[in-house]
């Protein structure tokens, strides 16, 4: 008997994880942006459930700060897998004065939390399916694949459950619920070799294209209409690429020339920076950042 | 090594624990095993050096790459694990950096539990300590494949080659007595590298493997030997193919392989029938090997739920509610005997009570007390079960899938204690 390569194994050990919290939860969804981790979550859950529907709803939470490409590409995707496809929006919560901006531009990121929570209740979810890799940040390297939420959305990095062996422990009292990671253990390499693999549409933006951006704390930022240059910043048109995809306002491309998977491929390979330094303005507040919003029930 | 030879996957992969006491520089050694196999990217490099600065130290804090929770660097400790990925051009490693402090013992064991090889690390000036003991003890429970001692802090005691026999003979002794075979012993510098990926030139009279030499030629065969072992996790709502009656079974295989036209039999009920067809959504297979998740089509209509376990009709796990095993304690609350228990074993979840306490292991000894006192946090100890309904169970030694279980508090839902099965009732 042949050992698995590394994607079969990554595969069957995320196809695992996905059933048997579906097995045990009552009412699970996932989380869907139409990024590329999102997009190798619907890959999985088609391995480890067809012929049969999606046993759970796709969810996305709008900041609609969001790029046209990948919102364009999230009702496709959806349509094509003849999924049911939730949307909540950030923009909702603004209105009915459950969100409280300081500023009326600055990012939505942080805010996704209050709009996820409410959705969560709305729907009485108790499981969570989402993209995120231990790879991407040091606050996600210390979170267990199934990962315990109190009643009120909140981490406790300190009092995690135990995770052994294959055994999942998917039990939630009512009012809690459950974060799932099934690519835990992927990396931002494995999640693009499966792509090709799979041979799976990504939106276009993840590919280099010509953008006007500017230079701002040694980051490219977009010039976008939520984002227009700031005064004494100079707008240049540059051939860039996203290696992560979120909120317009903290989310940056990276120079590139990558035009297919393959190339991207070898960028990755040979990158100095990582995915979320290169990419992500909201990291780097603190050493802290990430951490301090998933204990306020960030995914 | 150029970056793209150092970050291209291998085919295999390695997972490796470490463990080790509090401050004998777990953080470190991973920090340094990272930097030197150049996995730390230049963004995560300043990161480090800042944060350095800014708790007024000088250089690198190697311990700051990993201790990514905020309670973790303001008291310099490991709180739970944190799982750091890199690979070289031999291999694809997962390592786990579990916590030292007694407390913390639970995320130990979570780490450990999936490991190929383990690293317990002691300060050359300490040698052996309690948490040694401990840590050797579990990964010994744990059946983990490979041991490496690193005897680590070399720097602060010369580089001596008295300093480190003597270490590594405590240890030997200490392992002896826990049935270890083939203990790789290292000295290693995690703060100024020696051992660890260089070798450095103040050891010359250690001549074995550094630790990523040996990191890069451990075996990895796992699970892939012995019967197979097949929970079903879900039944499948679709009916494959043309025959109105064939269900797919999704599961994966935990042990052994199937192939079609085997004679299997589903547990606990007895019955037989023939593999039908092994379907995954890229087609069908003739056989799958252990770590596959597939849909399992059986040739006739058999009344098969989630939490039932196929294995062939030749190898029979022991069927039994009543059985002997060890329990790793990992909660704070106390083994209570009054109470009901879920054992998670495979997909199924029953309860279960604990029938007896045997005995539990003196840390210090490493000896079995005989006696009846309730388990606590971080205890090891013999127990007789009762669950409320027969399971497929294997010895631990034999199937670690089908050997291990967890116990869930009934009222928090809390994972309390890791079971590894000892005893089973023979014929």
């Amino acid at each position: 008997m042949s050992v698995l390569s590394h994607l079969d194994a990554l595969e069957s050990e995320s196809i695992h994880i996905l059933r048997e919290v579906v097995a045990e939860a009552r009412n699970p969804a996932l989380l869907f942006s139409g990024g590329k981790d999102s997009i190798v979550m619907l890959r999985l859950a088609e391995k480890a459930f067809r012929p049969d529907r999606f046993p759970f709803p796709l969810l996305h939470i709008d900041t609609e700060h969001n790029f046209d490409e990948v919102i364009a590409f999230r009702d496709k995707r959806a349509a094509e897998l003849d999924e049911k496809l939730v949307v909540r929006s950030v923009a909702d919560s603004i209105r009915t004065g459950r969100v409280v901006l300081r500023r009326p531009d600055e990012s939505r990121n942080v805010h996704q939390s209050v709009t996820l929570l409410d959705a969560i209740q709305e729907f009485q979810f108790d499981a969570l399916f989402g993209g995120a890799r231990r790879d991407e940040e040091k606050a996600r390297a210390k979170e267990r694949v199934i990962s315990h939420r109190n009643e009120f959305g909140q981490w406790d990095p300190r009092n995690q459950r135990p995770e052994l062996w294959n055994l999942y422990n998917a039990r939630v009292a009512s009012g809690e619920h459950l974060r799932v990671f099934p690519i835990s253990n992927w990396t931002e390499l494995d999640v693009w070799q499966y792509i090709r693999r799979e041979n799976l549409a990504v939106p276009s933006i993840y590919f280099a294209h010509e953008r006007l951006v500017v230079e701002r704390n040694g980051l490219l930022a977009p010039v976008t209409a939520l984002t227009p240059p700031r005064a004494g910043e100079l707008a240049v048109q540059r051939s860039v690429r996203f290696r992560t995809v979120g909120d317009i306002t903290c989310t940056c491309p990276v120079l590139s020339d990558a035009a297919n998977v393959d190339a991207i491929i070898a960028e990755t390979a040979v990158t100095t920076v990582t995915e979320r330094g290169a990419t992500r303005m909201d990291d780097q507040t603190s050493e802290a950042s990430m951490e301090l919003r998933k204990k306020e029930g960030y995914f | 090594m150029t970056a793209t030879l150092t970050r291209l996957p291998a085919a295999d992969t390695l997972r490796v624990a470490t463990s080790g006491s509090v401050d004998d520089g777990k953080s470190t050694l991973i920090g340094r095993l990272l930097y030197d196999t150049k996995a730390i990217l230049a963004d995560q490099l300043a990161a480090v050096a800042r944060d350095t600065s800014r708790r007024g130290g000088e250089g690198l804090d190697l311990a700051l790459l990993t201790d990514g929770l905020t309670a973790e660097r303001e008291q310099g400790i490991t709180i739970d694990v944190a799982y750091r990925y890199f690979a070289t051009p031999r291999r694809r490693f997962i390592l786990a950096d579990t916590p030292g402090h007694e407390q913390y013992t639970r995320n130990m064991v979570t780490g450990a539990s999936q490991a190929d090889l383990a690293i317990l690390l002691v300060d050359a000036r300490h040698g052996v300590v309690a948490q040694t003991r401990r840590h050797a003890a579990l990964v010994s429970l744990l059946r983990i494949p490979h041991v490496t001692l690193a005897v680590n802090k070399m720097d602060l005691v010369g580089f001596d080659r008295a300093v480190f026999e003597r270490v590594r003979d405590e240890f030997a002794a200490l392992t002896h007595s826990l049935g270890f075979e083939g203990v790789t012993t290292i000295p290693v510098s995690a703060l100024e590298g020696d051992m660890v990926v260089d070798r450095g030139t103040r050891m010359g009279w250690y001549t074995g493997p550094t630790l990523l030499e040996l990191l890069e030629t451990a075996s990895t065969a796992r699970a892939a030997l012995g019967p197979f072992r097949y929970p079903v996790q879900l039944v499948s709502r679709s009916r494959y193919g043309e025959r109105a009656d064939s269900r797919g079974y999704f599961g994966r295989v935990e042990n052994g392989a199937v192939a079609v036209g085997d004679r299997v039999c589903v547990w606990p009920s007895g019955v037989t029938a023939q593999v039908a067809q092994i379907v995954t959504l890229d087609g069908t297979l003739e056989t799958a090997g252990a770590g596959r998740s597939i849909s399992l089509i059986l040739d006739r209509q058999l009344d098969v739920a989630r939490g039932d376990l196929i294995t062939h009709a030749g190898d029979a796990p022991y069927v039994t509610d009543a059985f002997g095993a060890r329990l790793a304690w990992l909660s704070a609350t106390p083994l209570d005997p009054r109470r009901t228990y879920l054992v998670k074993h495979g997909t199924a979840v029953t309860k279960a009570r604990i029938a007896a306490i045997e005995d539990r292991l003196d840390i210090h000894t490493l000896h079995p007390v005989p006696g009846e006192t309730p388990l606590a946090a971080n205890d090891i100890g013999r127990v007789r079960i009762k669950a409320a309904r027969a399971l497929p169970l294997d010895r631990y030694a034999d199937v670690r899938a089908t050997g291990s279980f967890l116990l869930i508090d009934e009222a928090t839902l809390a994972t309390v204690a890791a079971g590894l099965i000892e005893d089973l009732p023979r014929g």
